[in-house]
């Protein structure tokens, strides 16, 4: 027994230094492939929901936390919801700092922002278990690599959409099919892009197929020299641009008053301006689009976590995904919410494309964060805190 | 005897009584602008975004290179310009106000100086838009006077139209106070000793006037360099200011050592404003 167990005990210390000899070995390749471990994968997530404690503190985008949905919610759970609306990605950023600091359980972040909140810590591992409406939504949103990394579930997916080229029909008498008329000088001075540094992949999915010879892979994930093209076409875009927007109303006022005839939006602002029976349409060019995608994100220090799965499941479900993605004009994450928001709003599905089936989005690229770690293994991409710095030379 | 019992309580008194102001500027004031300036010599890693509390004057040098000293430069020639154009409009204002028209008339020309302050800044800013856009009430008024319509929308002449005047209440102001001040013998003295009313204006009431002009274009020079809302609102694509660039550092980059050390800027442009204004006498007008 003693031998045995001394004799086991050797293969397992000699099967383990191997391993360990393995893993040193395989760490540059392996293990930045789907990059490092966040400071919370080990966490590891309930097991199951237990009674709610009364109250909710949600960090969201404005929409996301309606009375229509979050009235039910609250009696059905009594789980009594605050929300703090953010204004950016940055603010959402900076309000989880220190794991959302006790105060805060559930934040509605965007691609550009979830890998930040992750490598941060500021986040935990999400039971996907316990969300039983996950298994309804689209495959690609299962398990996106903004949420999930080596196959543990940051976050559950919400809405998305995509980042289109809208026109004016005056101006455009067919559609456009190419975001070459962002860059080009016969609509100078009729152009808007949104005040966004991740709007730099834009430019870098324009040069990801008009320029094969830089190499571009992944907007989101560019070399120095990549990153130096992308910019400098933005550069030479500037004095095109007749403003950069901040808010999707000031883009609608730009194509209300014809200041503008061109200009990258969301579907959003094409179904105000087409309400508003302004000469608008929308279109995905041939280049494909980039896109964004939200998720509910778990703090690492959330008061509330049976209150915050209650609300993961809640929102998950058709009927609120459905009144969420008409109320803020995306696509819902749930497939079989489509029906049910044409009857919050006829043909208000297939508006937000919400009908169309996967393949439809394949040439869609959701934001994520850039990280210095790209995902070829090497450590060479730009970082995003380099984005910001670069947006501000582009625009300033 | 009784005066040394009394001087302790008095002196009692004053202390309570300046304390809690003393202490709301040290603590909330000084020493947050203390930290601020601690935190741009700090920095933040590119890959989690923490701030990293190892001192470095990466910050300080961004700020003097790249598009920086372009933003900064745009901010203080604008936030001039504006100040320039109060003082330009205010003056001859403020003189009326103060001498010429009647008591009646000048109570209600204050009153209409003073009522848009009532109203909110943002409702300004956005009439400003509908005024210039394209298809706004200055095109179409340019076009039904058979001129070439101007296009200001989204431009920085936008901007200088909005600032100059959404902040010219600020300038009339403290040039009323200065100009109704000056005593009506010193005017008749000049005249009664045969100097021109050209004379007069620029060697009597323009000296005596000059400490409100100060004092007003020390709010039409800061509110100018610290405002971002309306060059997001009104501004085109060359219109970020230095409240842009520190709000989009802070809010959309993440990145607050660099906003604390862009912040450090309007700080030194404003100090030195300061002490100039102050070797003119603007704060006795105050």
């Amino acid at each position: 027994m003693t031998r045995k167990f001394t004799h086991r005990a050797a293969v397992g210390v000699t099967l383990s230094a191997l391993a360990m000899a393995l893993i040193s070995l395989g760490v540059p390749n392996a293990g930045a492939s789907s990059g490092q471990n966040p400071p919370t994968a080990s966490m590891k997530p309930q097991a199951s929901i237990g009674k709610g404690e009364g109250k909710l503190n949600l960090i969201a985008w404005e929409g996301y936390a309606q009375p229509q949905w979050v009235k039910p919610f609250e009696k059905a759970t009594g789980c009594q919801v605050t929300t703090k609306y953010a204004g950016s990605s940055g603010e959402m950023v900076s309000l989880m700092a220190n794991g959302g600091g006790g105060q805060y359980d559930l934040v509605s972040a965007s691609g550009d922002a979830d890998l930040r909140l992750i490598y941060g810590g500021d986040v935990k591992p999400v039971n996907i278990k316990l969300i039983p409406s996950w298994n309804q939504f689209r495959p690609f949103l299962k398990a996106p690599s903004f949420n999930t990394i080596n196959g543990v579930h940051y976050g559950v997916s919400l809405q998305f959409g995509p980042n289109v080229l809208l026109y004016s029909t005056k101006a455009f008498k067919s559609a456009p099919t190419s975001w070459s008329v962002l860059y080009s000088s016969k609509y100078k001075g009729k152009i808007t892009v949104p005040n966004n540094p991740i709007q730099i992949a834009d430019a870098a999915l324009y040069l990801m197929k008009t320029k094969p010879s830089l190499g571009i892979t992944d907007p989101y994930e560019l070399t120095q020299s990549q990153f130096t093209a992308a910019v400098n076409l933005l550069k030479a875009q500037k004095p095109l641009i007749a403003k950069y927007w901040s808010l999707a109303s000031d883009e609608i006022n730009l194509f209300t008053s014809g200041t503008t005839v061109a200009g990258a939006a969301w579907p959003y602002q094409t179904i105000t301006l087409k309400a508003a029976k302004i000469a608008v349409a929308d279109t995905i060019p041939k280049e494909g689009a980039t896109g964004w995608a939200d998720s509910w994100l778990l703090a690492t220090k959330a008061p509330h976590p049976n209150c915050a799965y209650d609300w993961m499941k809640w929102a998950s479900t058709p009927t609120v995904q459905a009144e969420q993605a008409v109320y803020f004009g995306e696509t819902p994450a749930n497939s079989l919410a489509c029906p049910l928001m044409n009857k919050i709003q006829a043909g208000s599905c297939a508006g937000y494309h919400a009908d169309q089936p996967d393949s439809y989005f394949k040439s869609i690229l959701f934001w994520k964060t850039p990280l210095s770690t790209c995902d070829n293994g090497k450590n060479n991409c730009v970082p995003y805190s380099e984005w910001t710095t670069a947006w501000t030379q582009i625009t300033g | 005897m009784s005066l040394r019992s009394f001087a302790l309580p008095r002196r009692f008194a004053t202390a309570a009584l300046l304390t809690p102001p003393l202490a709301w500027f040290l603590i909330l004031y000084v020493s947050s602008l203390a930290l601020m300036l601690i935190t741009s010599l700090w920095s933040v890693n590119g890959f989690t975004g923490l701030i990293q509390h190892q001192l470095t004057t990466s910050n300080i040098q961004q700020v003097t290179s790249g598009a920086y000293p372009s933003i900064i430069w745009r901010t203080v020639l604008l936030a001039v310009l504006v100040t320039i154009t109060d003082v330009v409009i205010a003056f001859p204002f403020a003189y009326v106000m103060a001498r010429v028209a009647t008591p009646r008339v000048a109570k209600i020309l204050l009153a209409a100086v003073l009522l848009p302050l009532w109203a909110s800044y943002l409702a300004k800013v956005f009439a400003w838009i509908s005024i210039l856009e394209r298809g706004g009430a200055l095109n179409w008024t340019f076009q039904h006077l058979g001129l070439p319509a101007p296009n200001l929308g989204f431009t920085n002449g936008a901007m200088w139209l909005t600032f100059t005047y959404i902040w010219l209440p600020y300038m009339i102001v403290p040039v009323y106070g200065a100009l109704e001040k000056i005593p009506a013998s010193l005017l008749d003295a000049s005249g009664d000793l045969g100097a021109s009313s050209w004379w007069t204006l620029r060697h009597v009431v323009l000296p005596l006037a000059l400490p409100g002009l100060v004092a007003g274009s020390i709010f039409t020079f800061s509110l100018t360099l610290g405002d971002f809302v309306t060059p997001l609102l009104v501004g085109g694509a060359n219109s970020t200011l230095l409240g842009n660039a520190i709000y989009d550092t802070l809010l959309t980059g993440g990145n607050l050592p660099l906003a604390a050390a862009l912040a450090l800027v309007p700080i030194v442009i404003m100090v030195g404003y300061l002490g100039f204004a102050k070797r003119l006498g603007a704060f006795e007008a105050l």
